[in-house]
């Protein structure tokens, strides 16, 4: 019967609409009570530099490999569509901004969410899925204070950092491709990559952006382990889920926010 | 002599599914009770609620005087400070050194300094006979080892009541008696209050001073060693036996054979 399939798939469709706004919920309910419990995560701030140096530190050469490609990549791109109005002088211009107002900000967090945020879900879901965290709770420590919160801030506290490093090294990888190997003025590159690019409007947003993407996707990353099935197919799943819903997070609010920034957020 | 936990009439279950019924239980100071059963007929589930990680759904609970089933999270916690549990293999912080995992509640709930801390952890882990392993990873020690680095965290803050969740699951016959005598030793050395659950019944014998029998979520059978050894309990008899036939059937319940197999009879 059409009629039946009709409905059958409009209750399909609302079934997996309302447990998506259930997870997204659950989420942000859960990144409330991490930030009722970060008091820990200040207090010993031990806990939180560890984070750092397991999410930061060590996505720093994927971050700076890929940065320094990207940049190439835009600089040989930028060369290329530039000259055809004359304007190749400007490729550092493209560039930067590209870089500093986009790339920067996006394409570290979505890096950032494959390499740190699965390794925070796998490493919180094998934590529950060998009673670790029961044996936390049994010891009178809170799992959230003690495990989830110094993740989730040494996620939050990294991603700036990463964002801005992947937009530096962009910088000399165009550098390298316009100016080393192109033979575009050097200073006319840097110079009008000065001139154009804004302080405020367009560095200081790229860092706000990068704050929000920390959140977000150590958010979910440590939603996703904390509240893995405890079993390998579960932890498996939720890493998975980790990076997809991680992208989807990333991508959407970029979309919200360039809309604010270029509007003005009054 | 009063007793240090006290169940009473307590019902408790999964959903629809009811799996302890009508529980009556007390563990008196001072003493090593075993709560014994097959695998899946609630005794874990009675452990975690008297460790409060679980609510009864009847009846009461109440371990030091203090009813769990309305418990603050606050009052809980206070609690746990002066519980020990040994999960059943181990639940050591994988990303702890031994020494770190064993000093892991002093330096959560004391104020200690860390010499005096290091000082304990060393006689907790001499204890145990595994003060030269103290710099080993948890991923570098055996079944038998783990358990007893376990048994050292459990009892780091000289707990009142020490819960152990089948504590000779999965080890070698050497191993399995190091960490029985242990439990003894540990009860009476502290002056702790201990609750063993577990199935392996020799070597539970002989180590502890009371039984109870737990079969689908309720006490068939409860005496000292001796009695339980001596009773003609069909269950009781199996149970401790290990034979094959008796009223605990071979084949989980299923319609006739011929019926799956698609044969007809005559």
């Amino acid at each position: 019967m059409p009629l039946d399939a009709t409905l059958r798939g409009i209750r399909q469709v609302g079934d997996r609409t309302l447990r998506i706004v259930e997870r997204v919920g659950a989420t942000v309910a859960f990144l409330g009570l991490t930030l009722a419990q970060s008091a820990t995560s200040f207090r010993r701030f031990g806990l939180v530099i560890r984070e750092i140096f397991y999410a930061g530190v060590q996505s720093l050469i994927i971050i700076l490999v890929s940065g320094l490609f990207v940049g190439m990549v835009l600089g040989l791109q930028g060369h290329e569509t530039l000259q055809n109005y004359g304007s190749e002088q400007s490729v550092g211009v493209l560039v930067a901004l590209s870089l500093v107002r986009e790339l920067g900000p996006v394409v570290s967090a979505l890096l950032f969410a494959s390499r740190a945020g699965s390794a925070i879900t796998a490493e919180i879901g094998l934590m529950k899925a060998t009673e670790q965290l029961s044996a936390m709770e049994m010891m009178a420590v809170s799992p959230i204070s003690r495990v989830v919160a110094p993740r989730f801030w040494g996620g939050v506290f990294s991603m700036p950092v990463l964002a801005m490093l992947f937009s530096a090294m962009g910088i000399v990888g165009g550098f390298l491709v316009a100016v080393v190997v192109i033979g575009v003025d050097d200073g006319a590159f840097w110079s009008q990559m000065q001139a154009a690019v804004d302080f405020r409007h367009d560095i200081v947003n790229g860092i706000i952006k990068s704050v929000v993407f920390g959140i977000a996707v150590s958010a979910i990353a440590t939603f996703e382990g904390y509240e893995a099935p405890p079993t390998a197919e579960g932890v498996s799943g939720a890493t998975t889920r980790t990076v997809v819903s991680s992208s989807l997070a990333i991508l959407a609010l970029d979309l919200v926010m360039t809309a604010f920034m270029l509007k003005g957020w009054n | 002599m009063t007793n240090l936990v006290e169940i009473s009439d307590l019902n408790f279950g999964y959903n629809d599914r009811l799996v302890l019924k009508g529980i009556n239980l007390t563990v008196p100071k001072g003493s090593l009770v075993a709560i014994m059963g097959l695998s899946g007929c609630g005794k874990t589930t009675l452990l975690r609620l008297i460790g409060g990680q679980l609510r009864a759904r009847e009846g009461s609970v109440r371990v030091a005087g203090q009813e769990l089933n309305h418990i603050s999270q606050r009052d809980l916690y206070a609690l746990r400070r002066r519980l020990g549990m040994l999960f059943q293999f181990g639940a050591l912080f994988t990303d702890l050194s031994v020494y770190d995992n064993v000093a892991f509640q002093m330096r959560e709930h004391t104020t200690l300094p860390e010499s005096v801390i290091r000082d304990l952890t060393l006689m907790k882990l001499n204890a145990v006979g595994l003060r030269g392993v103290q710099s080993l990873m948890p991923s570098e020690l055996s079944g038998g080892m783990a358990r007893r680095v376990a048994l050292a965290r459990a009892t780091a803050l000289d707990p009142e009541l020490i819960l152990y969740d089948e504590p000779f699951a999965g080890l070698d016959p050497i191993s399995l008696g190091v960490i029985g005598q242990l439990i003894r030793r540990l009860n009476d050395v502290l002056g702790a209050t201990s609750v063993l659950v577990t199935h392996d019944v020799q070597e539970s014998l002989k180590i502890v001073d009371y039984v109870y029998f737990v079969s689908e979520g309720v006490i068939v059978a409860q005496g000292t060693p001796d009695e339980i050894r001596a009773s003609t309990l069909p269950f009781v008899h199996q149970f401790v036996w290990g034979e094959v036939d008796g009223p605990l059937p071979f084949h989980y319940p299923a319609q006739a054979i011929q019926n799956d197999l698609g044969l007809r009879e005559g």
